[in-house]
């Protein structure tokens, strides 16, 4: 089966000028260092990482909010890295984007149901029975009272927004959502609610999700795979019980020990791998494994060598020493 | 910072000269002939004709720019022979209606303007951030109604009101101060005299800015006052006055440098109206004159010294908040 | 053991436009030398506004504030809520200190973090500028700062959210306060800076023997540092006990919702979550009965009362584990038993 979105060592780096007067360039922020990966439809991939790892870049440059700086896109098997923002619009209705903020992310000047409605104004589409029966139905689709068509997202809680949110990415029935950070600025009893619904839409739509999140459980309980990101480049990536039962790459390894759990017994008893330091700046990575820094298990050729992503029973590993 | 200073100055110095040059290029496309405009209605082509030589203006611009540009470095002589003379450095040109070099008429003028606007900062300074301070503390309190009052008078009547009512209702009517007929005298000459005949000016001046410099204060505090930092300070049991001065004021006042200089900058270029109300022989006086009199040469100085003090001016305010906040100066 | 604070009935107010927000609505809790109590809730539950009123630091005039918090300390007891501004200045920093959410934003951008630092040693101790320097010093050392003699003269922007968290425990214990209250201090960081951060914190309780308030609505971070525990619900107590009543034996059903909402790493992780629908009630207009009634999948079923129209009162249904709630206690251990943690069966 073709793969609902392919990219191939994908780069996005950010210029650095120094100040605005100087044009000349000071550095480039490497936020994606060359990821590859495929999602195959009706798949959900997970992708965690630490704070400026990459992932929100990652998530907005597969559907060219960003501009790629090198590698390749391929959505339904066509290559889609150069396409002309003309050319790219009968895709904008399969690929969509659910943000972080819930409270940002939506125009404060704007009813919920011309927010929830802009996707069919944009690709000029006039659904069956109207735009307001189309987006009424998206509204208890999602659990949103229909009747509050008309409000503001000013009256509306963080997991109401979150659904709004949501209604409109799946407007347009999309085969593609990139999720990022749709539940971590949300209480748990919410967040679950929101995960929840996110499951039954994939259930029923059929939709591939790339679903971005720090919260390693989040991304345990909804994800098919997993990618685990840092600085830039992807670690592991793994079938979601392999990655959790039996992680192969030493981040990931202290990424899942560092995480609290509910349960005070497995707490007390449980070891923890205590990594050193902080997150190295994307401006200028390590040489050879980004990780080396942090790693207890570093030797000479990992400030060397750059591990490559090889394979490990179901798993990719990108590590010279795995586990 | 060295290293910052260095290029600030640099960056400065470059732009005072494209200043200089636009200036000088705007100056050129007008439509009038300098030469001509040397003497009054009964000029005679002969005397436009040697005015034209001896103030350079034969000459292609770039070397008429050229002459003017050295004449600040090294000063500049007009004419050749007995009807010679010359301008020393720092020369801004030779201002034939008045029969003055452009540099000892601005030497004149600039003390007074000086005056006026180093008085008025200080005034406007003391009122607006102490009448700020205390509206932000006794926030909806009289005090801050009153200030709230305050500020809408001063940001509403212009500043020829505020002078006509002063000079009319302290002065005239009243007496309370009284009316100079001395003119201008330095400080160091007789501070009494001084003060006396500067007070209404400063007053005037100071009323408008210091309405926009309490509110400033005031909404600057307020909001510093919510930050998570002043929650720190205040947990580590400072109290309230120490945190208000050390932690709220040094972080709401910083942005102020900013703008205190700028407004300082503007009132040194000529503070117009005051001068004219107040008819003190300042700098603002002086260009509006000189704009009247189509007098060249003294339009060209004082617009250039306008440019040129603004240019300056940022770049003191700019390193003085280097100096203020750690994250411009380090990284 | 020695008792380190006394919180009771405490209520605190804000009148506003559209009413009074009745953040905190009667909250009692204590907290003994040597040990971790948490609070956890979900936001808007009060627990920013408890720990606040603590070191005194809401204003007065926006306020309203009754109720007791005894902080003890070698002076004796002091009534935070009606002692004098004086009184309540020389408590914190010496006797409380607090570490707060953001450390972003809660340190002064414009001073060095020696200035900082020495400022928090300096008002309560008058040492001198050049002790008060060698201090700090240490103290960045303790809490693991890299080269604490350079780092001293630099500037938070310079520093890292972990390493400013790092600064931020350093000023708060640089007097050896008895109590340190910690307002969410970690949800600002990523998670493996978050581990050394809780293993500082229960290091530093060992060895000095504080008292830790742990603010928090992480269940996962509350398991691994708390000794007891209060569940807030919108400004109330639901339900108190030690970390093990919480987590295996819950017996109010928000607390249950609560653990069952938490996809868990270590938990099957698949099939739906049971989230507890709704939201939480608007603290302007409470409800009459129990706030949580309008969410609660037991009100049915409870005998005796309306969960709707009266009010349950915080009782403790077993030595030191108490709950809000009208459901029959053998009912509520049933529904508990069923979605209790796991108990390490990682
Ligand atoms: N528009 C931009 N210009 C310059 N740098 C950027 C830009 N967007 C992101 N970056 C940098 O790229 C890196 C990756 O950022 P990104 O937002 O993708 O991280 P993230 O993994 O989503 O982090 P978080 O968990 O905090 O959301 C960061 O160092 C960030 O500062
Ligand atoms: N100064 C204030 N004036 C009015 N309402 C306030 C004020 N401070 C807090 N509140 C309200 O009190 C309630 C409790 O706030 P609090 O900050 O204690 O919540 P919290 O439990 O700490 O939540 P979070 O997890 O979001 O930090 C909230 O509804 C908040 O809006
Ligand atoms: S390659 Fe080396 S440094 Fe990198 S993760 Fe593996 S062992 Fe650690
Ligand atoms: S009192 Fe009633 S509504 Fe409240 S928690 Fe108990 S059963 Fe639920
Ligand atoms: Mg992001
Ligand atoms: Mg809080």
């Amino acid at each position: 089966m073709t793969p609902i979105v392919k990219v191939e060592n994908l780069t996005k780096h950010f210029p650095i000028k120094k100040n605005a007067l100087a044009r000349r360039k000071a550095g480039n922020v490497k936020a994606v260092d060359g990821i590859s990966f495929e999602i195959a439809p009706g798949e959900t991939l997970g992708m965690v990482g630490e704070s400026g790892c990459g992932k929100t870049t990652a998530g907005r440059t597969i559907i060219k909010l960003y501009e790629p700086t090198g590698g390749k896109i391929y959505f339904e098997g066509e290559d889609i890295t150069d396409m002309a923002p003309s050319a790219m619009r009968s895709y904008r209705s399969k690929m969509q984007i659910i943000f972080q903020d819930p409270f940002a992310s939506l125009n404060p000047r704007h009813t919920i149901g011309r927010i929830i409605a802009a996707p069919f104004e944009i690709q000029n589409i006039t659904p069956e029975g109207g735009v307001r029966r189309a987006v009424q139905t998206l509204m208890e689709r999602v659990g949103l009272n229909p009747e509050h068509y008309n409000r503001f997202p000013h009256e509306f809680s963080g997991g109401q927004r979150q659904r709004i949110g949501i209604a409109r990415s799946i407007a347009l029935k999309p085969k593609f959502i990139v999720a990022d950070e749709p539940v971590s600025a949300l209480d748990v009893s919410i967040q679950a609610q929101i995960i929840n619904l996110l499951d039954d839409l994939q259930t029923e739509f059929g939709m591939s999700f790339l679903f971005i999140a720090h919260d390693l459980s989040v991304v345990q309980h909804i994800s098919d795979r997993v990618a685990v990101m840092y600085l830039g480049k992807i670690m592991e990536i793994a079938p979601t019980t392999d990655l959790y039962a039996a992680p192969h790459h030493p981040y990931t390894k202290a990424l899942l020990s560092a995480v609290p759990v509910p349960d005070p017994h497995t707490e007390r008893t449980r070891e923890r791998i205590l990594l050193h330091g902080d997150l190295p700046s994307p401006m200028n990575p390590p040489t050879g494994c980004v990780f080396n820094t942090r790693c207890w298990k570093a030797q000479d050729r990992c400030r060397s060598d750059e591990p490559e992503l090889l394979q490990i029973g179901a798993s990719s590993v990108a590590c010279h020493f795995p586990e | 910072m060295i290293n910052y200073v260095l290029r600030r100055l640099l960056y400065a110095a470059v732009i005072l000269l494209l200043v200089s040059m636009a200036v000088y290029a705007i100056f050129q496309f007008l439509p009038f002939d300098p030469a001509a405009l040397t003497c009054g209605k009964n000029c005679r082509p002969n005397l436009i004709a040697a005015n034209r030589v001896r103030l350079g203006f034969d000459k292609p611009v770039w070397e008429q720019y050229w002459l003017f540009l050295s004449g600040i470095f090294v000063g500049r002589d007009y004419g050749v022979g007995s009807a010679a003379f010359s301008c020393p450095a720092p020369s801004l040109g030779y201002s034939f209606r008045q029969n003055a070099c452009v540099t000892d008429l601005i030497k004149q003028a600039l003390p007074v303007t000086l005056s006026l606007a180093i008085g008025a900062l200080i005034l406007w300074l003391i009122v607006g951030i102490g009448l700020g301070i205390l509206a932000a503390r006794f926030k909806d309190s009289p005090i801050d109604t009153g200030s709230t009052v305050f500020v809408l008078i001063g940001t509403s009547l212009p500043t020829f009101v505020t002078g006509l009512l002063l000079l009319i209702y302290l002065t005239l009517k009243n007496n309370i101060i009284p009316l100079n007929f001395d003119g201008y005298v330095s400080i160091f000459d007789h501070p009494s005299k001084f003060f006396i005949y500067f007070l209404l000016p400063w007053i005037t001046l100071a009323f408008a800015f210091s309405a926009i410099y309490t509110r400033y204060t005031r909404s600057a505090v307020i909001e510093i006052s919510g930050e998570d930092y002043i929650r720190t300070a205040l947990a580590k049991g400072l109290k309230p006055k120490v945190v208000l001065r050390k932690h709220t004021l040094r972080a709401a006042l910083a942005p102020l440098t900013t703008l205190a200089g700028l407004d300082f900058a503007g009132l040194l270029g000529g503070a117009i109206l005051t001068e004219t109300i107040f008819d003190l022989p300042g700098l603002g006086r002086m260009s509006l004159k000189a704009v009247n009199d189509f007098d060249l040469p003294v339009v060209l100085a004082t617009t250039l010294l306008a440019a040129a003090i603004v240019v300056i001016m940022n770049l003191i305010v700019d390193l003085l908040y280097a100096v203020l906040d750690p994250r411009v100066r380090v990284g | 053991m020695t008792r380190l604070l006394d919180i009771n009935d405490l209520h605190v107010t804000f009148p506003t436009e559209d009413g009074d927000v009745k953040a905190v609505d009667g909250i009692s809790l204590t907290l003994d030398a040597g040990e971790t109590v948490a609070v956890v809730g979900e936001s808007g539950s009060g627990k920013t506004v408890t720990s606040l009123s603590v070191l005194g630091l809401h204003n007065k005039k926006r306020t309203r504030l009754t109720g007791e918090i005894l902080v003890h300390s070698e002076r004796g007891a002091v009534d935070v809520v009606s002692c004098g501004d004086e009184e309540l200045r020389k408590l914190r920093g010496s006797a409380v200190a607090m570490i707060f959410q953001d450390p972003m934003s809660s340190l002064h951008p414009y001073y060095s973090i020696g200035n900082q630092l020495s400022e928090a040693y300096r008002v309560v101790t008058k040492a001198s500028k050049k002790d008060a320097l060698k201090r700090c010093v240490e103290m960045l050392d303790l809490v693991g700062i890299p080269e604490p003699q350079k780092r001293v003269k630099e500037y938070p922007h310079q520093f890292s959210g972990g390493m400013r968290q790092r600064v931020m425990i350093a000023m708060a214990i640089i007097n050896n306060p008895r109590i340190l209250i910690a307002d969410e201090p970690t949800t600002a960081l990523d998670v493996t800076v978050q581990a050394q951060i809780l293993t500082l914190l229960k290091e530093l309780q060992k060895e000095f023997n504080m008292g830790i308030l742990l603010i928090t609505h992480d269940l996962g971070v509350v398991a691994e540092v708390a000794d007891r525990v209060n569940v807030m619900y919108a400004g109330k107590v639901v339900e108190r006990g030690t970390v093990d009543d919480i987590y295996y034996r819950p017996l109010a059903p928000y607390t249950m919702g609560l653990l069952s909402s938490i996809p868990s790493v270590y938990g099957k992780g698949t099939g739906r979550l049971s989230a507890i629908p709704g939201q939480p009630p608007s603290l302007i207009s409470l409800p009459e009965g129990c706030s949580f009634a309008s969410r609660c999948s037991f009100a049915s079923q409870v005998v005796g009362a309306s969960c709707a129209t009266d009010a349950p009162q915080l009782i403790e249904d077993e030595p030191g584990h108490s709950a809000r709630c009208h459901l029959a206690l053998a009912d509520r251990r049933t529904a508990g038993a069923k979605f209790a943690a796991k108990g390490g069966t990682a």
